[in-house]
C-alpha cells in the first residue's frame, strides 16, 4: 500500500496525543478532549458537505449521544464509559435511520433548516423536562472503562485516550471511505445529482446512508464530550451549538479528514480565550472570522496547509 | 365553553405574532432568494430601540399614549438604517453565490449584531410595558385579557391585507412580483432588479423591526431574544410555502392554534407540537403549502 | 417486425403549447436515426419523455417490450437505454477520469480502473484525464458525457444534440469518435441533430419534427427534400457543403 500522508500525519498527530495523556496538565487535556468530541462531530459534517449538504442541526445527534450515554451511567445503573461511547453513537444512528427517510428528499436551504427544527423539537423537549435536569441538566460521572475500574483522578486521561484512539480509526475510516467509488459519488451527486440519477445509481440512497454516517459521529462527538465534560445540558441540542459545528467546518474546509480536528482545536482553543478576556464579543468575533473567510479563503484553512504542500 | 375561547383566542394572537415575524422572512426569501438569518437581530433591534426611545419618551414625561409613536418610530428607524447598511453594505457583494454560502453571510450578521447589541445596551434587560398596560383588559367570559392583545391582531391584519395590497395592486409591488417570478427576465425588461432588492430587504428588516417593537412592551427585552424568532419564523414560512405571503398567513395560523392548543393541554410539548406541524405538512408537500412550480432543467 | 423502442399516442402539453400530438414511432435494433426539427418542435421533449425525465399527458413507451412510462430514470437505465444531454451533464469539480470512475462504479464494472482508461482510449480523452470537467472545451465536454452514457453498455443510446455548441471543424471529428465506440456493439443509436451535413452523413434513417407531431418519416435523402421538411425545419435550400 502506497504512503499516505494524510493516515501517516493521522497516525503521528494521535500518536502524540496518547503520549500527553499521563503527563499533560488537565486544562490541556479537557480542551484537546473537547476538539477531539467537536472533531468527530465535524467530521460527519465534512461527509455531509461533500455531498452537497450543510446540516444545521448536529447539536441534535450530538444532544441525543450525549444525553444517551450520561442515562446509561445514570438510570440505566451501567456507568462504564465504553458501553456509553456504544449506546450515544448507537442512539443517535437509530434516530437518524428515521428522521433521515424524511430528510434525505431534501437540499440546500430546505436540508439546512429542517435539520434544525428537528435538533429544535428534542431541545424543546429536554427543557421542559424535568426529569432530566430541564435547562441545567445532569452530571456524569463514571469510573468504569470496559469493564476495568479506573483509579480516582485517572478516568478523564483515560476517556481522552479513548477519544485520540477513536478519532484515528474513524479519520482513517473516513479517508478510505471519501477515496472510494461511495466517496466519488457523494461528490458526484454534490455536483449533478441528475446525471448520477441517469447513470442509474440511487440519490437518495447515498444521501440516507451518508446522513448516518454523520449522525453517527456526531454522537459519539457528543458521548466523549459528556464524559470530558462530566455534565450533559440542553444546550448541546441548541441551534446555536449547530452553528458552532458549521463554523468549525467551514474554519477548517472539507479538503481532508484531518482538518476538521485541527480546525476544532484552534475553535477550542480561541473560544477558551475569548470566555476569559471577551466574552461579549465573541460570537461577532465569530461572525466576522466567518465573513472573511466565506470571501478570501472559501476552501477554509485547509487551503493554506494544502498551498504550502504543493 | 370558555377553555374553547380561550385556546382559540391565546392561537389567534399567537398567530398574529408569527405572521408578523414570518411576513418580513418569506418576502425576502421570495425576490431575493436569501433566507435571512439576521432577521432575529432585526427583531431584537426592534425591540430595544422601541424600549429606549419609549423609555425616554416615558422618562421625559411625555404622555403615555405618545409612547406608541415611539414604537413606530422604532420601527422605521431600524428599516430604514439596517436594511441598507446589510443589503448594501454586504449582501450585495454576495449575490450569485450558492444560497447555502448566502444563508451562513446571514448567520455571520446575526453572531455580529448579537454582540453589537449587547455593546450598545448592555446586558440587562430592559423594561417598556407602558403600551401594554395602558389601554386596559378586556373579558371573555371569566378570563381577563390585555386590550394590547388585541392591537397585535389589529396591527397583523392590518399589515397583511396592506402588504397584500401593495404587492398586487401598485406598481412597486407588481415589480416584487415579477422578480419573485423570474428574475433573470425581469432584468431582460429593465427592472431595476437592485433597487427591487434593496427595497425589499429593507421592508423586511421594518416588518422584523415592527415584530420586535410590538413584543418589547409584553416582555423583559434582554440578549437573546432573537434567537428562537428565527426558528418559529422559520417553520412558519416553510409550512407555507418560501416567498408566499398568504401561506406565512396560513402557516401562521396552523402553528399558532397548534401551540395553543399544546399550551393548555400538554405545555411539554409547546415547541415539539411547532415542529412536529412543520414536518407533518413538508411529509404532505415537500415544499409547503403553497410553492412556486419549478423550470425544466433539461 | 421487433423494433426495439415503440412510442404509441404519446401526447404532452404544457398549458397552451401542445410538445407532443399523437406520435408513433417505432425504431429497429442497430439501426442510427435521426431526430430533426426546429426549436420547439418536440424532440427533447420526446427524449424526454422516453427516459422518464417527463411524464407524458397520455400513451406508451415500449422498450425491448417493457413499458417505460412511470419508471424513473435509473430504472430507465437499469433496462439498457442511455442518453447524453443538450447540455453535458458533467461533474464539473471532478476531472475527467473521476467522471468516468463514478459512471464505471455505478454500472459495478469488474475493474473499474481498467475499463475507465479503456474509454480514455476509445475517446481520446487520454490527454484531458486530470482536468476537471468544468474546465474542458465545449466538444470535451460533449464526448464525455457521451462516453459517460456509454458505461453502461446500453442497447439503445440516446444522444442530444451531440455536436451543437462544437466548433464547425470539430463536429466530424467526435461523430467519428462516437460512431466508432458503438460500431459492433449491437447499439442502436438515435440522435437529436440540427446540422444537416452530419444528419445525412450518419443517419441511415431520418424523423422529423414539427409543432408536436411527426411530418417526415424515412432516408436522409427522402427526408431532407421533402416540401414540408424544408418548410417547417431546414428553411429554404438544403445547406450547402462548405
Amino acid at each position: 500500500m502506497t504512503f499516505d500522508r494524510t493516515i501517516a500525519s493521522l497516525a503521528v498527530a494521535c500518536g502524540v496525543l496518547l503520549v500527553a495523556a499521563p503527563i499533560a496538565p488537565q486544562w490541556l487535556l479537557f480542551l484537546l478532549a473537547l476538539a477531539l468530541a467537536k472533531g468527530l462531530v465535524v467530521l460527519g459534517l465534512l461527509l455531509l458537505m461533500r455531498t452537497g449538504l450543510v446540516s444545521f442541526g448536529q447539536g441534535l445527534y450530538f444532544g441525543l449521544g450525549a444525553y444517551a450515554a450520561a442515562l446509561l451511567a445514570h438510570r440505566g445503573g451501567l456507568a462504564d464509559a465504553a458501553l456509553m461511547i456504544v449506546a450515544g453513537t448507537a442512539c443517535a444512528a437509530a434516530v437518524a435511520a428515521i428522521l433521515g427517510l424524511l430528510l434525505a428528499r431534501y437540499r440546500e436551504i430546505f436540508f439546512a433548516m429542517l435539520s434544525l427544527a428537528f435538533s429544535m423539537i428534542l431541545y424543546g423537549l429536554l427543557v421542559k423536562s424535568s426529569a432530566l435536569g430541564s435547562t441545567d441538566g445532569f452530571h456524569v460521572q463514571v469510573k468504569h472503562f470496559a469493564g476495568i475500574a479506573l483509579a480516582a483522578g485517572v478516568e478523564r486521561r483515560v476517556f481522552y485516550a479513548a477519544s485520540a484512539i477513536a478519532v484515528f480509526f474513524l479519520g482513517w475510516a473516513l479517508h478510505r471511505y471519501l477515496r472510494s467509488h461511495w466517496g466519488r459519488l457523494s461528490e458526484a451527486i454534490r455536483d449533478n445529482e441528475l446525471r448520477v440519477e441517469y447513470l442509474g445509481a440511487s440519490v437518495y440512497r447515498v444521501v440516507y446512508a451518508n446522513y448516518i454516517i454523520a449522525a453517527a459521529l456526531a454522537g459519539l462527538g457528543g458521548a466523549f464530550a459528556a464524559l470530558a465534560v462530566g455534565h450533559v445540558d440542553p444546550e448541546t441540542t441548541y441551534w446555536t451549538t449547530s452553528g458552532e459545528f458549521v463554523f468549525i467546518a467551514i474554519l477548517g474546509g472539507t479538503g481532508n479528514v484531518l482538518a476538521p480536528f485541527l480546525s476544532a482545536a484552534i475553535f477550542e482553543a480561541l473560544r477558551t480565550v475569548a470566555s476569559q478576556y471577551a466574552p461579549n464579543v465573541w460570537q461577532m468575533a465569530l461572525g466576522v472570522a466567518m465573513l472573511a473567510i466565506i470571501m478570501f479563503l472559501p476552501g477554509g484553512l485547509w487551503t493554506l496547509v494544502r498551498r504550502r504542500a504543493a | 365553553m370558555s377553555n374553547f375561547a380561550a385556546v382559540v383566542f391565546d392561537g389567534v394572537v399567537y398567530s398574529s405574532w408569527l405572521f408578523l415575524m414570518a411576513a418580513g422572512l418569506t418576502l425576502i426569501y421570495g425576490v431575493m432568494r436569501i433566507l435571512n438569518i439576521a432577521h432575529g437581530s432585526l427583531y431584537a433591534l426592534g425591540a430595544y430601540t422601541a424600549a429606549s426611545l419609549g423609555g425616554a419618551w416615558i422618562a421625559a414625561g411625555y404622555a403615555p399614549a405618545g409612547s406608541f409613536a415611539m414604537l413606530a418610530l422604532a420601527v422605521l428607524l431600524v428599516g430604514a438604517v439596517m436594511g441598507p447598511l446589510i443589503e448594501r453594505g454586504l449582501l450585495k457583494w454576495m449575490y450569485g453565490k450558492d444560497e447555502i454560502v448566502l444563508l451562513l453571510v446571514t448567520y455571520a450578521v446575526f453572531l455580529i449584531l448579537e454582540d453589537a447589541i449587547k455593546l450598545v445596551w448592555g446586558v440587562e434587560s430592559k423594561l417598556f410595558s407602558e403600551p401594554y398596560a395602558l389601554p386596559g383588559n378586556f373579558a371573555i367570559g371569566a378570563l381577563v385579557y390585555p386590550v394590547y392583545n388585541l392591537v397585535l391582531i389589529a396591527v397583523a391584519v392590518v399589515t397583511g391585507l396592506a402588504l397584500s395590497w401593495a404587492l398586487y395592486y401598485t406598481r412597486q409591488g407588481k415589480l416584487l412580483l415579477a422578480v419573485i417570478h423570474d428574475r433573470e427576465m425581469s432584468a431582460a425588461m429593465g427592472i431595476n432588479v437592485d433597487r427591487v432588492y434593496l427595497a425589499t430587504f429593507t421592508l423586511g428588516a421594518m416588518l422584523a423591526g415592527l415584530g420586535g417593537a410590538l413584543t418589547a412592551p409584553m416582555i423583559a427585552v434582554s440578549p437573546g431574544i432573537g434567537v428562537e424568532v428565527i426558528v418559529l419564523s422559520f417553520a412558519v414560512v416553510v409550512v407555507g410555502g418560501l416567498g408566499s405571503l398568504g401561506g406565512a398567513a396560513l402557516g401562521a395560523l396552523m402553528v399558532g392554534l397548534a401551540r395553543s392548543v399544546a399550551v393548555r393541554y400538554w405545555p411539554e410539548g409547546e415547541l415539539f407540537i411547532i415542529y412536529f406541524v412543520m414536518a407533518l405538512v413538508l411529509i404532505a408537500r415537500p415544499k409547503g403549502l403553497f410553492s412556486a412550480p419549478e423550470a425544466r432543467k433539461i | 417486425m421487433n423494433p426495439i423502442l415503440a412510442a404509441e399516442g404519446l401526447q404532452k402539453s404544457f398549458g397552451a403549447v401542445t410538445a407532443a400530438a399523437d406520435i408513433n414511432l417505432a425504431f429497429e435494433r442497430d439501426s442510427v436515426v435521426s431526430l430533426i426539427g426546429a426549436n420547439g418542435a418536440g424532440k427533447t421533449t420526446f427524449l424526454n419523455m422516453v427516459t422518464g425525465y417527463l411524464r407524458p399527458d397520455g400513451g406508451r413507451v415500449r422498450f425491448d417490450g417493457q413499458e417505460l412510462v412511470g419508471r424513473s430514470p435509473r430504472q430507465i437505465t437499469a433496462l439498457g437505454l442511455s442518453r447524453s444531454f443538450q447540455i453535458p451533464q458533467l461533474f464539473q469539480s471532478l476531472s475527467v477520469r473521476e467522471n468516468l470512475l463514478v459512471a464505471e462504479g455505478i454500472a459495478h464494472a469488474e475493474r473499474v480502473e481498467e475499463a475507465t482508461d479503456a474509454l480514455l482510449e476509445k475517446f481520446d480523452l487520454a490527454s484531458y484525464a486530470a482536468r476537471p470537467a468544468g474546465l474542458l472545451p465545449e466538444g470535451i465536454r460533449k464526448l464525455l458525457d457521451v462516453a459517460m452514457a456509454l458505461v453502461s453498455k446500453p442497447k439503445l443510446l440516446l444522444l442530444d444534440e451531440p455536436t451543437s455548441g462544437v466548433a464547425a471543424d470539430e463536429k466530424f471529428g467526435i461523430m467519428d469518435l462516437v460512431m466508432t465506440a458503438v460500431r459492433g456493439q449491437g447499439v442502436t443509436v438515435l440522435f437529436v441533430e440540427h446540422d444537416m451535413d452530419i444528419v445525412s452523413r450518419y443517419a441511415a434513417r431520418v424523423v422529423a419534427f414539427y409543432d408536436g407531431r411527426v411530418i417526415a418519416d424515412g432516408t436522409p435523402a427522402q427526408v431532407l427534400e421533402a416540401e414540408e421538411v424544408r418548410r417547417y425545419v431546414i428553411g429554404g435550400a438544403p445547406h450547402a457543403a462548405a
